[in-house]
């Protein structure tokens, strides 16, 4: 996870789909060419109105060489398959990618991914399958979606000629929506009221979750996994809607 | 690509029983965990639902409870919960609640299984209660000390030297001077078919100076005549740490060993102290050399020093306490000798007691004098008291100067009523056992644990037998003390760095005498009162208790393994503070527990408690 503030990234394709995401995946499947994003939607979703103790979910997290996914490329993703009982730690993958685009010094001290160890990692087509299978018919979640859509998106179609995107639960987002409802007023801003953070490691403190080593892709797709055990605790049930969560 | 589980793995390193697993084997573990959070107030783990992985605390805090909704246990970060359930049938045991936000890692049960079997540290820290398993590891952690777990026969090198008891001096010298020996076993004559072979006493060179030639007898004396007859004797099969305490207890420098009733060696003194690097018969052997009470004062500290080195040798308690009880019990004597000296020889004969944790043989650094005088029954007051009197204050005031302190519930010979003629003390005995209540035996408990230490031990002897014969029949008795022993109960365990009570209330210290080896004494003594067991220290009670067969079978075993990790915690934590200086005493602060230590002591009260309601129940208190 790489975060440094939301108006660095651009707000693309997020709004494209509303959320019948189970429409979307009939649809992509009858019109893709790709063979593999046909399987990826043949797969399905689960309609929007599955609780969410019955969704399968997957948590990512993406290393990237910097924030505009047109220029930028994926150097780590991290993945782990849980539910609302358990986060399978012990099924977690983790792939280092040898991106297309240079890395820069300044990435590299954020994720500490070096030039030479991504020098013999391979290209995310090589992966591919494997990935898309791990991801077919669950639902991802991410802290802060503006990095992995966008660049998921842009890395698939820079391979094989078409886009593709899938359902995303953003625990930022679910923070945002307790903490950004309002806007700071003058008042606030008079007494240099400062907004609550809503990164990754705030968020999981209000949730009494234990502090991680950031920018590793593993640790912080676990870490976005356990913060949304813990917003489904504190804050939904077990019995809340899919379509309430995800977008 | 290798995934690594960095956070995961780095917790585990910082917590055992992980952080001593080799770091191949802890890798894989790693790797094994899943994770769930649960938020303050929901249940984790439900009674008898089927258990698929140990619970570790990642972060947050979780209570335990036992079925009937007792709490039983609470834990925060890096404890564990679930090893219960795991070991026996893969079932919930002890269900269990999130007391805080709590992130939960999964150890697989298969990985929990196999780090079991293959790891013994990793064993004898999860399991609770299997006695077997914490027997071998006891029996493993004896292998590294000689003295505890080699048997006397291994000491002995050559065959012993003896003489037929119709020999004279003359040729006994002889053939020592022969065989270079210092002492000889005189064996029973041919004569009598019966006894052939068999040791009718010893003699050395001492008693040879002292008992031949000091008083001009002539060389052709027979040997019987100088021998010290029927001596005490030791079985090839018992332990080193037996002979050393028998040769504590009575000042000896050699003891014959027997196999099946015939001689087959001797242990000299210097035998055991290549083995007993800690010379406490060296520190009992100085005692009886002291001139006056400050020469004997002065040995003080070499007697903490004794003490510090045994337990840094990995001594057992029961070996500590006997040989601190040698210790304390050799200083009295002495003390008796001088005050004898100084006062001249008593008008009527006495017994002078040891009560309590002496008389147990379970004596520590850190102990009151308890102590009493029985007198012949010829005593009259005005004609001999004033002479009791004073010498009882001069062991009373000998004793406080090295460092035994006053009994501060009086219980002392200096106290006329603990100096009294053995029909009196009789009689205090018949009313405490025959019309007891739990007030008036609140404060004679300790009269239940009796040795004589010095002149007509023999009295002591007859008190002890008093106790044994009549007891045992007296439910009312036995009741009542029982309810005295119910007075003081273990805590519940650790939480954090807090002593946590049977409530859930906190404490920030352990008097681990009051709730700890108190509480089990007092529960032994009444055991062994019931079933009329003569012993007085605690673990010679429970083998009694055990061949009675009284109790729940492996409940005795399991009393006695918890009453060694209770009473080791209390000697650890004074040699401790003699080592940084500091005056021992009973106050033990988690902080300063490791989590091993905690972990077995928590498991020790418990089974303390369980012993308690037993007791309660059993008497009918």
């Amino acid at each position: 996870m790489l975060y440094l503030g939301p108006q660095k990234a651009k707000k693309t394709e997020d709004n494209a789909i509303s959320t019948n995401w189970q429409q979307y995946y009939l649809q992509q499947a009858a019109q893709l060419k790709q063979p593999l994003l046909q399987q990826f939607y043949a797969k399905g979703m689960l309609a929007g109105h599955t609780p969410i103790s019955q969704v399968p979910l997957v948590a990512i997290d993406f290393e990237t060489t910097g924030f505009n996914p047109t220029d930028n490329g994926i150097v780590s993703i991290g993945l782990v398959p849980f539910n609302l009982q358990y986060i399978a730690s012990s099924k977690a993958r983790q792939w280092l990618l040898k991106p297309r685009f240079q890395l820069s010094d300044a990435s590299v001290t954020v994720h500490r991914i070096t030039h030479s160890e991504i020098s013999n990692a391979p290209d995310l087509n090589s992966i591919l399958p494997e990935l898309l299978a791990l991801l077919a018919g669950k639902v991802a979640v991410v802290h802060y979606r503006q990095i992995e859509r966008p660049f998921f998106n842009a890395a698939i179609t820079a391979r094989l000629g078409e886009g593709m995107l899938f359902p995303l639960i953003d625990t930022l987002e679910l923070e945002a929506r307790l903490h950004r409802a309002k806007p700071l007023n003058w008042w606030d801003k008079v007494r240099r009221r400062q907004h609550v953070s809503i990164r990754l490691d705030a968020s999981r403190n209000r949730y009494n979750l234990p502090p991680y080593q950031p920018h590793h892709a593993v640790t912080d797709a676990i870490a976005s996994a356990e913060l949304l055990q813990a917003q489904i605790a504190h804050r939904f049930s077990p019995d809340t809607p899919v379509s309430e969560l995800w977008c | 690509m290798e995934i690594e589980q960095i956070e995961i793995l780095a917790f585990l390193q910082r917590h055992s029983p992980f952080q001593e697993l080799p770091a191949e084997q802890l890798h894989q573990v790693a790797l094994s965990i899943d994770i769930g959070y649960f938020k303050a107030g929901t249940t984790i783990l439900r009674f008898n639902d089927p258990l698929h992985a140990l619970h570790l605390i990642r972060s947050g805090a979780v209570e335990t409870f036992r079925r009937n909704g007792d709490l039983y246990n609470r834990l925060s970060e890096g404890g564990i919960f679930g090893e219960q359930g795991l070991l026996r049938g893969a079932k919930v045991r002890f269900p269990a609640t999130a007391l805080e936000d709590t992130l939960i890692y999964f150890i697989p049960g298969e990985v929990f299984q196999q780090l079991f079997d293959d790891n013994e540290f990793f064993a004898d820290y999860v399991e609770v209660g299997d006695s077997e398993r914490r027997k071998t590891t006891k029996a493993a952690r004896q292998a590294q000390s000689n003295l505890l777990s080699s048997t006397v026969s291994s000491l002995l090198n050559r065959e012993p030297v003896s003489i037929g008891s119709n020999a004279t001096v003359w040729q006994a010298a002889e053939l020592m001077t022969e065989q270079n020996v210092s002492s000889l076993l005189i064996l029973h004559h041919a004569s009598e078919p019966a006894l052939n072979g068999t040791l009718a006493g010893i003699i050395t060179d001492k008693d040879i100076r002292a008992r031949l030639v000091a008083p001009g007898l002539k060389s052709e004396t027979p040997v019987i005549d100088i021998m010290s007859p029927d001596p005490i004797t030791i079985d090839q099969q018992q332990y080193i740490f037996e002979a050393m305490t028998l040769m504590l207890r009575y000042n000896l420098h050699h003891l014959p060993v027997l196999k099946q009733r015939h001689p087959v060696g001797v242990i000299a003194i210097s035998d055991i102290i290549r083995y007993e690097s800690q010379h406490s018969l060296f520190v009992v052997s100085r005692i009886f050399r002291q001139q006056t009470v400050a020469e004997l004062q002065a040995l003080t500290t070499d007697v903490q020093a004794c003490f510090v080195r045994m337990v840094n040798e990995d001594a057992n308690s029961q070996m500590i306490g006997s040989a601190m009880a040698a210790i304390g019990r050799s200083v009295k004597q002495r003390l008796l000798e001088l005050a004898e000296t100084a006062l001249g020889p008593p008008p009527v004969p006495y017994c002078f007691l040891a009560l309590g944790s002496m008389a147990r043989d379970e004596q520590l650094i850190l102990t009151d004098q308890d102590n009493a005088l029985i007198l012949d029954n010829r005593f009259e007051p005005a004609l001999h008291d004033s002479y009791f009197q004073q010498l009882a204050q001069f062991v009373s005031d000998g004793l406080a100067a090295c460092g035994y302190t006053y009994c501060t519930g009086k219980i002392m010979a200096t106290n006329p009523e603990w100096r009294q003629p053995l029909t009196v003390w009789q009689q205090y005995f018949r009313s405490w056992i025959e019309q007891p209540t739990a007030e008036r035996l609140l404060h004679s408990s300790i009269f239940f644990d009796i040795d004589g230490v010095w002149g007509q031990t023999q009295w002591a002897e007859q008190l002890q037998q008093l106790v044994s014969s009549t007891a045992r029949r007296k439910p009312l008795f036995l009741a009542s003390m029982t309810r005295n022993a119910l007075s003081r109960t273990p805590p519940l365990g650790f939480f954090k760095d807090f002593v946590m009570e049977q409530d859930g209330k906190h404490n920030n210290s352990l008097n681990i005498k009051r709730r700890g080896t108190a509480p089990f004494v007092d529960l032994i003594r009444i055991h062994a009162l019931a079933i009329g067991s003569e012993a007085s220290n605690s673990f010679n009670r429970l083998k009694d208790i055990t061949d009675a067969a009284v109790l729940p079978k492996g409940r005795a075993e399991d009393l006695r393994d918890a009453f060694e990790v209770i009473a080791m915690t209390r000697i650890r934590h004074q040699a401790a503070a003699l080592q940084q200086g500091l005056e021992p005493d009973n106050n033990v602060l988690p902080e300063q527990l490791s989590e091993f230590e905690r972990k077995h002591l928590k498991e020790a009260f418990q089974v303390l408690s369980n012993a308690q309601k037993f007791l309660k129940f059993h008497f009918k208190a």
